[in-house]
């Protein structure tokens, strides 16, 4: 079990809470909350990956520069699926607009 | 001058059978003389094919060619195209063989690296399964063969059956060559259900004291599917069998086609493609196809091997299928390798690694695993003539003289499960094939070849690159955040996406919210005994009782 915390400069401030994944086996649950900064929390079962976090992130929000708190349970996933459930909480935060 | 011998392998054939003559009723042999039979009948040197089919295997022939004495039988040269069982490899360590020339190593990969790196065997090649076929009738014409039938008569005639694959064949490059022909067989019977190799071209039929081996490798539980997988999907969907209209396909084995195979009665109804898109198939007959079949989407397809439970089905849907007269389906690899090659618009496979340039091998560090078809349907067949819209969508546009090109696609994630990158700067079949003394890396599918590379973050669009330089930028693009994805820069990437090289999901309007496992048309192997009609008879391991 590792904490992660990271803070980006980012652009697109969220407007509304949102919820995506579950904290299963191979998968992780990402929490969106607005707020006046970007920061993440992270609770990983899987340590020492700590600079792979830091690609996907830089990765995401490089292309999505959300504004937000972004809290993440992560149960052993692999950078896709990582991916996968940032960008599904993206599509729901455009939704909402 | 002495006339010349012309039939001097026919003389040594009968000679050979007539040193195994003692054993033998009429081409019968008794199943408790199998080592002593093949004793007499192979010598130090031979060629010899062991059946080991990528589903059935020849193990009663197998497990007794162990047994044989080294003093009488060694040094044979083994042709095989898959290495599955621990005899195939154990005759090495006795000393009864010691080079092998094959296709495919599967599950015994890590134990063939090893023992090369031994000097317990040596390689001749690693091939494609139509390579080593071919080879059969010109350089590795065999002196005798070991193979498997379901059923024989009294006469001799073979009943191979649903999974007749590479049998017929094997069988023809000796049976006409004045090679021996020794074949194991679950049943002797009074009439074969149908011939599918006639008594004249077999030798020697020896009962089995059990059943051949047979695995259903093409099995994929819908339950093992991820969300991850669905997305690549539904991109795969859209974004290439859409695009490009394909009709005639091959799939690989892995769970990526499997979830394309259940998306097609739901997300590509969804989208109206029933009828225009995967109507003929050459393909393994895996159960997750079953849900589109039962929907109407598939016309026709044709299979290399069986697959364990869908016999029953297959009975029952003989337009689908290659089914003979007496209601069971033939399976032909050879033939089914040839359609893959020349008859199908596009080939989706996946692969352990890719390197920066969209070369791909499934050859990693300490296994050495061969490719099987891949390499043959995974190409750009330049002898193809006949024109299919998929084939003309990849025509560059500024060539009077231009033809058509095969998709051939790899689907990957960035990361395995075991969290290494796929993406790589170079293949670990690099550094393979100095420690395997290869004439060349054991490169799997080459980036000419590769026309689209597809990861849960995008797809390359790579047939439309101009150069090199732009091809990794859109591997780049689509690869994560491994060492090779790193180097991908925002700016390239806008640039590749407005040009069409590059699609994102958004790009292709493929939602990712919409990648659940309810979009599965079946989510458990129950779901496919009912879509099946109660046909389809899953293996006992695939079964659950809950």
């Amino acid at each position: 079990m590792e904490k992660l915390n990271f803070t980006y400069q980012n652009s697109q401030p969220v407007k509304k809470f949102v919820h995506v994944g579950v904290v299963a086996s191979g998968d992780l649950e990402v929490l969106i909350y607005p707020a006046e900064k970007t920061t993440l929390e992270i609770v990983t079962g899987s340590d020492g990956f700590k600079e792979v976090w830091q690609n996907v992130l830089d990765r995401f929000f490089t292309r999505y520069p959300l504004q937000g708190k972004f809290v993440i349970h992560d149960f052993g996933a692999t950078p896709g699926v990582v991916n996968l459930r940032l960008t599904q909480a993206m599509e729901e935060l455009n939704d909402e607009e | 001058m002495s006339e010349r011998n012309w039939h001097s392998h026919r003389d040594a054939k009968n000679a050979r059978l007539a040193g195994a003559a003692k054993l033998l009723d009429g081409k019968f042999a008794k199943t408790e003389d199998v080592v002593k039979v093949l004793e007499a009948l192979i010598k130090p040197g031979d060629k010899v094919v062991l059946e080991g089919d990528n589903q059935k295997q020849a193990s009663f022939l197998s497990a007794a060619l162990t047994k044989v004495d080294a003093a009488k039988v060694h040094d044979l040269h083994m042709i095989m195209s898959s290495i599955s069982r621990p005899e195939h490899l154990d005759i090495f360590d006795l000393g009864i063989a010691s080079k092998m020339d094959f296709s495919y190593a599967g599950p015994q990969s890590t134990r063939v690296s090893q023992m090369i790196a031994d000097n317990t065997m040596q390689v001749g090649d690693i091939h494609t399964y139509l390579e080593l076929f071919g080879r059969l009738f010109i350089d590795l014409i065999p002196n005798v063969v070991l193979v498997a039938a379901d059923k024989v008569d009294h006469e001799g005639n073979l009943y191979t059956g649903f999974n007749t694959e590479e049998t017929p064949t094997i069988v023809e490059a000796a049976a006409f060559h004045d090679g021996i022909v020794i074949v194991q067989a679950n049943d002797v019977v009074d009439k074969v259900p149908r011939v599918d190799i006639p008594a004249g071209w077999v030798d020697v039929v020896i009962p089995a004291d059990k059943p051949y081996q047979l695995e259903p490798l093409f099995t994929r539980d819908p339950q093992a599917i991820s969300e991850l997988q669905i997305l690549m999907g539904m991109m795969a969907i859209r974004g290439i069998y859409e695009k490009h209209n394909v009709q005639t396909l091959n799939h690989g084995v892995g769970f990526n086609t499997s979830a394309i195979e259940l998306l097609l009665p739901t997300y590509g109804e969804q989208l109206g493609l029933k009828g225009k898109i995967c109507r003929n198939w050459e393909l393994n007959p895996t159960p997750t196809l079953i849900p589109a079949i039962e929907s109407g989407w598939v016309e026709s397809i044709h299979s290399f091997g069986g697959e364990v439970g869908m016999e029953k089905y297959i009975m029952a849907r003989p337009d689908i299928f290659f089914v003979g007269n007496d209601g069971t389906m033939r399976s032909n690899r050879a033939l089914g390798q040839v359609a893959g090659q020349y008859a199908c618009d596009m080939f989706v496979g996946s692969t352990l690694q890719i390197d920066q340039f969209g070369n791909s091998s499934t050859v990693t560090h300490g296994r050495l695993s061969g490719f099987g078809g891949a390499p043959n349907m995974g190409s750009n067949p330049t002898g193809r003539r006949h024109s299919t819209p998929a084939w003309q969508s990849l025509k560059p546009a500024d060539d009077p003289l231009a033809k058509g090109q095969k998709l051939v696609v790899q689907m990957v994630e960035t990361f395995g499960s075991n969290k290494k990158p796929v993406f790589v700067d170079h293949l670990d079949a690099e550094e393979v094939r100095k420690e395997a003394k290869l004439a060349n890396v054991p490169i799997m599918i080459y980036t000419e070849d590769t026309t689209h590379i597809l990861t849960e973050e995008g797809i390359a669009y790579l047939y439309k690159t101009d150069s090199m330089e732009e091809r990794k930028a859109a591997i780049e693009a689509v690869a994560g955040v491994t060492p090779v994805g790193l180097r991908s820069k925002p700016q390239e990437v806008k640039n590749l996406r407005e040009r069409g090289i590059v699609a994102l999901p958004e790009d292709i309007g493929v939602r990712r919210q919409d990648a659940k496992r309810s979009l599965l048309a079946a989510q458990t192997m129950d779901d496919l005994v009912e879509w099946s009609h109660g046909l389809y008879n899953p293996p006992v391991k695939f079964r659950s009782w809950s």
